[in-house]
């Protein structure tokens, strides 16, 4: 995964150079968002070529399946500029981009970033709720398993742990809806097939807020299931690796109780990489949500990009793509910085 | 094995041998591995399943046209999975899957190595501005969210077998060039690669005869985590419809299975096969991966 790898890149810097002069945090955060400016210009970069430079005529791929005359194309061309020379066309969509102009929706006719700001509360409602049970789920699972490991419960949690993460979630997804929403032969369903409201009532007065949270139940169900095998796979391999450490000994020579050794000196220090994982993943927050909103139809950020495929509706992909990669490196930098606090052999 | 004559060999042989001893070693050691070993069985019947496709399930079984099933028949002693929307057994139709599942996983996987593996060999060996650049490069990939490039290369790019496997394939490789970075760090300290250096070895010499041959064993244990990326990611694809149209795979089938509302319908047989397929496969693809690792990293052994 994705997220391993980046932590596996926090760990190096960890153990890599222990020699040298450790800098201070101030330097240190400098860098790390220095850093975080250039995988954003080179983001704006992807961005703009992957729709440009790509095989075809950019009207035609922006516009595909629109544009039936010559004129048409012309006229597309000059509105949003493709007339212009590859430089010039670069400079206004870095102008546009960070002015928060990202185009208008061929579907909605209405400008991205509106659309964005319209849906990204119910992403985030349902990954931030997602995250934070995995977390406080995952963790548990972890430490209990690794603590009693090869026993019952370990070996059960991380056979389900590694089911769970061969899993496409969204097909976890289905089967859910299938087996609670749909109803099981003679069982009736229990849950909304999928939305975020039920028709006629608003979801954002006070009657709406038992409905909205009636609707996402499941999607959060399938979404904390998700990440909570990466979370409790996680704890349990970093509080194995502080099981063998002198000073746990040190601890029960004190004479503390294993409970105590346990949540006040092992899991602390294990809960340094697993802090980092969490931290990363919601950074993933659009790309972990695209498929479970598509099979819940939450009206989300994520529907909003599987909607734009059939179109292809390109400027909304486009500013989906800018604002789900905007939060990888955001949460990457906030998780480097949080791991340069807690661990200040990382900044060497 | 008798033991070697040292007079009769030359240094190849020499190191041939030893090699071969190493692998021996490294399977009876797999072999001790109750979950690897069921993994790689698994894996087998799926190979031996996409390999002999044509000879169990009669490619007729595809075509729309020719389909002699109900629509969206439950199993029966003639469709044994039942049959799908188009009157097709769902059997026939997961049988073909793993040959498209299983050959763009493949294929992403090795095009996700080669990268992978280029870029982590050059940018662990060059300490300079090479160096310098490549990481970065491996950085500025690897926060890129890999789900929405994949979706928009796929849109711009049109759908195919082939645009599906590079896609995952060149959004999936900074993992393992940062992990082949950090080992290629470490072997070009040794002892061995200083007296390659002061006999006069070059470059390309140290690289191809020295580092790769010592990384490769770390590629193949990293290859099984690979390909389980590369068939969730297909799977996810052609359920989001970005998948080649013409063929059909498990994704496929389950983006079909969706949209003509086999689960308000109950038809469970269209949805659970091949999201099964797909788990089996990618679970199997873990354990077989954890058992390499393990063989690979005693240390590792401590932790399981």
């Amino acid at each position: 995964m994705t997220v391993g790898a980046v932590t596996e890149a926090l760990q190096e810097g960890a153990t890599a150079a222990p020699r040298g002069r450790r800098r201070s945090f101030g330097r240190y955060a400098l860098g790390k968002s220095v850093g975080a400016l250039g995988s954003l210009a080179f983001v704006l970069v992807v961005n703009f070529f992957l729709f440009r430079v790509l095989p075809g005529d950019p009207g035609r791929n922006l516009g595909r399946g629109r544009m039936e005359s010559a004129e048409d194309l012309a006229a597309f061309n000059e509105a949003y500029g493709l007339d212009q020379p590859l430089p010039q066309q670069f400079l206004t969509f870095v102008r546009g981009t960070l002015t928060g102009d990202l185009g208008t929706s061929l579907r909605y006719r209405v400008p991205v970033a509106d659309l964005i700001v319209d849906r990204v509360w119910p992403t985030l409602l349902l990954v931030g709720t997602a995250t934070l049970l995995a977390a406080v789920i995952g963790v548990w699972i972890g430490v209990v398993g690794a603590w009693n490991r090869g026993g019952r419960f370990d070996k059960i949690s991380t056979g389900t742990s590694l089911t769970l993460y061969s899993m496409p979630e969204w097909w976890l997804g289905l089967l859910l809806i299938a087996t609670l929403s749909v109803g099981l032969g003679p069982l009736p369903g229990l849950f909304p097939t999928g939305g975020l409201s039920s028709p006629g009532v608003d979801p954002t007065s006070l009657a709406g807020i038992p409905d909205v949270a009636w609707h996402l139940v499941l999607p959060v169900v399938t979404l904390t299931l998700a990440y909570l095998a990466d979370y409790s796979l996680i704890m349990r391999s970093s509080l194995l690796d502080e099981i063998g450490e002198d000073y746990l000994t040190t601890a029960r020579a004190k004479g503390l109780r294993d409970v105590q050794v346990r949540n006040r000196h092992a899991v602390r220090n294990a809960l340094l990489p697993t802090t980092t994982v969490i931290a990363l993943s919601i950074g993933f927050v659009v790309t972990g949500a695209i498929t479970v909103e598509t099979v819940f139809s939450i009206p989300g950020l994520g529907l909003l990009s599987t909607e734009a495929l059939s179109v292809p509706d390109y400027p909304v992909l486009q500013g989906t793509f800018l604002v789900a990669s905007a939060a990888v490196i955001l949460a990457n930098l906030a998780a480097n910085l949080v791991y340069g606090v807690l661990d200040p052999r990382v900044r060497t | 094995m008798s033991a070697p004559q040292p007079s009769h060999l030359t240094a190849r042989q020499l190191a041939r041998q030893r090699r071969s001893t190493a692998w021996r070693e490294g399977w009876r050691q797999f072999r001790g591995h109750r979950s690897g070993m069921v993994g790689l069985v698994v894996l087998t019947v799926f190979v031996v399943l996409a390999v002999a496709a044509p000879v169990i399930a009669d490619a007729e079984g595809l075509s729309v046209t020719r389909a002699t099933g109900g629509v969206l028949d439950p199993p029966s002693s003639e469709f044994w999975l039942g049959t799908d929307d188009k009157g097709r057994s769902v059997l026939t139709l997961l049988i073909w899957g793993t040959r498209v599942s299983l050959m763009v996983g493949l294929l992403a996987t090795v095009i996700s190595m080669v990268i992978g593996t280029f870029v982590g060999l050059l940018s662990g060996y060059f300490s300079g501005r090479t160096g310098a650049v490549l990481f970065r490069l491996t950085e500025w990939f690897l926060v890129i969210p890999f789900l929405p490039l994949a979706i928009v290369l796929a849109t711009v790019l049109g759908p195919s077998l082939l645009t599906i496997a590079f896609v995952i394939g060149v959004t999936s490789w900074p993992g393992t060039a940062l992990l082949i970075r950090s080992q290629t760090l470490s072997i070009k300290e040794r002892a061995y690669l200083e007296r390659a250096r002061a006999l006069g070895g070059g470059r390309w010499h140290q690289i191809s005869r020295h580092i790769l041959p010592n990384v490769m064993p770390m590629v193949f244990a990293n290859t099984t985590l690979t390909v389980t990326i590369a068939i969730l990611a297909e799977t996810t694809l052609s359920f989001l419809g970005l998948g080649d149209p013409t063929r059909i795979s498990w994704g496929s089938m389950l983006d079909d299975a969706y949209s003509v509302g086999a689960i308000t319908t109950g038809s469970w047989w269209f949805i659970v096969p091949p999201g099964m397929c797909v788990v089996l496969v990618v679970l199997s693809f873990n354990l077989v991966g954890q058992a390499l690792e393990d063989v690979l990293d005693p240390r590792l052994k401590a932790r399981r």
